[in-house]
């Protein structure tokens, strides 16, 4: 590759394009970007548009806007999917991924960004290799053995199927919030004569503050949206949101196409809201790999 | 160096001295909760698929695997994968590398677009592909578009089939890549390419010769984790493709063998290939990776 340096010859002819380049070069990439995000926004709108026009439609057959507009689709929605017993299994489901995670994620992320220890490259694979395969390559499995186990359809085993994506997830995440923490100020409270357990307490969880706080609303979003593993090993009692949506659309036909729309507007709602919060913590380009620089 | 030649200050027993220089002291312990969670809910289950998928009623061993490729259905869900992957992962990186260069540094701008990229995140596939049903269908708004406009005078076809599953890939990972981009694109210092630019370089010799060899190792990580995304892909296949036809991805084979056919080890043998396939494409892009930029920025990260 380096020797195809010298085989560039016409270095006459260089100086030229480039001068020309200075003026071309910033017109295409803007227009790049501007073609992109462009059509990004397009597929955006018309996909979130569609849904929530249709989700207050009263009719809407081949036209290019519904005939009338109602409310009445989203309580239509809320007792034809039983939407109260869907929603308390959602809740229960993220709050305790989230607390199960956060529980194994905060001492791990600390660690690693705070120790260099042998096999340190070894463990960080280990943690983060869930986030590299697909997930139907290992939800498959697990799913199967959750099954074997008997945990399958029931609340634990839909808990503990979530958290394999989550527990990587918030360790990437919560890694540069430690690192941002001051060490000194642990020296500090050691020399003093606090105890780990003290240090840890009184010191760096209070400073992790905001980092757990954006970690934790993330993981909400996350384990709310996540619909593969949950779909693996959820029951009839126990679908979270996404699940059920996914039912009602692969059966769309049986149901009007407003109401399944109005479920999921109400399950955008939800995860939007969320989002919003989550950025008043968190700048979002930190999210992937902000930790790295 | 485990001589303990430095005077030990603190009464602390040589052992404990000696390991705690190589960075084993007793803080580690806060690793164990999250190693127990690794081994018990990965290593564990993905072992048990691999164990499952050699669980045979004949004699061989491998004869749910030579069932899997003399089966032209099952075989057949590999091309149908890759059909879908790779075009997508090359689309959605020619658009979102110039992008995330172009974004390196913009400021409020930037901000702007990554919340609107991080949007449909969130939302997930289920919602986007439920979405694109409305949009793409044959009454939705850009058939409708193209007949108004004369374009077409038939309604095209972008859903139930491989093309409406290609743009839900494209639509749900398109914000992740780029900002895995962006992310990698920051790092570069663009002082690079003006210097090569007053040395008379071109438009083209800077991009090939100085910016996308620093690129190459962000680039590799992206480009592997867009075909981690792409081959999963699972409810875009079933919701707005033809999960018995044209899209039967592997994913939606390992589901239906283990959920539909209860054939356990039949499903644990496509998801054990899919896993080897996602390897072997990694393997392929790291090596790509490794000629495009034989030794820059290797050291970097250490």
């Amino acid at each position: 590759m380096r020797a195809a340096t010298s085989a560039s010859p016409p270095a006459g002819t260089a100086p030229e394009p480039a001068g020309d380049e200075r003026r071309r070069r910033p017109g295409f990439t803007k227009l790049m970007t501007i073609g992109v995000l462009g059509f990004f926004l397009v597929m955006l709108v018309g996909v979130v548009g569609s849904v929530l026009l249709s989700s207050i439609a009263t009719r809407w057959l081949n036209t290019w806007l519904p005939e009338g507009f109602t409310v009445s689709w989203f309580s239509a929605a809320w007792a034809e999917f039983g939407l109260t017993q869907v929603l308390l299994v959602t809740f229960q489901v993220a709050i305790s991924v989230l607390v199960v995670t956060l529980v194994i994620a905060i001492p791990a992320a600390y660690v690693l960004a705070r120790q260099d220890f042998p096999a340190k490259r070894l463990l960080t694979v280990l943690f983060l290799l869930p986030v590299v395969v697909p997930t139907i390559t290992y939800g498959v499995p697990l799913a199967t053995l959750l099954y074997k186990l008997q945990l399958a359809q029931t609340l634990p085993g839909v808990i503990l199927i979530n958290l394999v994506p989550s527990v990587p997830f918030a360790i990437l995440i919560l890694i540069p919030f430690v690192e941002q923490v001051d060490e000194s100020l642990e020296k500090a409270a050691r020399i003093f004569g606090a105890p780990s357990w003290q240090v840890f307490a009184r010191v760096v969880l209070p400073l992790l503050a905001p980092g757990i706080i954006a970690t934790g609303i993330l993981l909400l979003v996350r384990t709310i949206a996540l619909f593969d593993l949950t779909f693996l090993v959820a029951g009839p009692t126990t679908q979270t949101l996404v699940v059920k949506l996914f039912y009602a659309v692969s059966a769309a036909g049986f149901r009007s196409p407003q109401s399944i729309d109005a479920m999921a507007v109400m399950y955008m709602a939800t995860n939007v809201v969320l989002l919003a919060v989550a950025f008043k913590f968190i700048n979002p380009s930190r999210i992937v790999g902000g930790g790295a620089h | 160096m485990a001589t303990g030649t430095a005077a030990p200050p603190a009464a602390l027993p040589p052992l404990s001295k000696r390991l705690a220089e190589k960075g084993v002291t007793p803080r580690l312990l806060l690793l164990l909760p999250a190693v127990v969670f690794a081994l018990g809910l990965f290593v564990y289950p993905f072992l048990y698929g691999l164990g499952l998928s050699f669980t045979t009623g004949s004699a061989s061993p491998w004869s749910n695997y030579q069932e899997f490729f003399s089966d032209p259905y099952l075989r057949g869900t590999i091309w149908l994968t890759v059909r879908l992957a790779v075009p997508a992962v090359l689309i959605i990186l020619v658009a979102a590398m110039p992008l995330a260069l172009a974004m390196r540094g913009a400021g409020r701008a930037k901000q702007a677009i990554t919340v609107i990229l991080l949007f449909p995140i969130t939302l997930g596939t289920v919602l986007l592909s439920r979405g694109l049903l409305n949009f793409l269908g044959p009454a939705g708004w850009v058939n409708r578009f193209l007949l108004d406009t004369g374009l077409i005078d038939q309604p095209i076809q972008l859903t139930y089939n491989y093309w409406g599953v290609l743009f839900a890939i494209i639509i749900t990972d398109f914000p992740l890549v780029f900002l895995l981009l962006l992310s990698y694109a920051g790092g570069i210092d663009p002082t690079y390419e003006r210097a090569a630019a007053v040395f008379g370089a071109s438009a083209r010799q800077r991009f090939f010769r100085v910016t996308l060899p620093l690129f190459a190792p962000g680039l590799a990580i992206t480009t592997s984790l867009a075909f981690v995304l792409a081959f999963g892909t699972f409810p875009s296949a079933l919701l707005l493709g033809e999960p018995a036809g044209s899209t039967r991805t592997m994913g939606v084979a390992a589901y239906s063998e283990a959920f539909q056919q209860f054939d356990y080890p039949m499903a644990a043998t496509v998801a054990m290939l899919m896993a080897g396939l996602e390897l072997l494409v990694i393997v392929l892009i790291l090596g790509l990776r490794s000629r495009l930029a034989p030794t820059v920025s290797s050291g970097r990260k250490g």
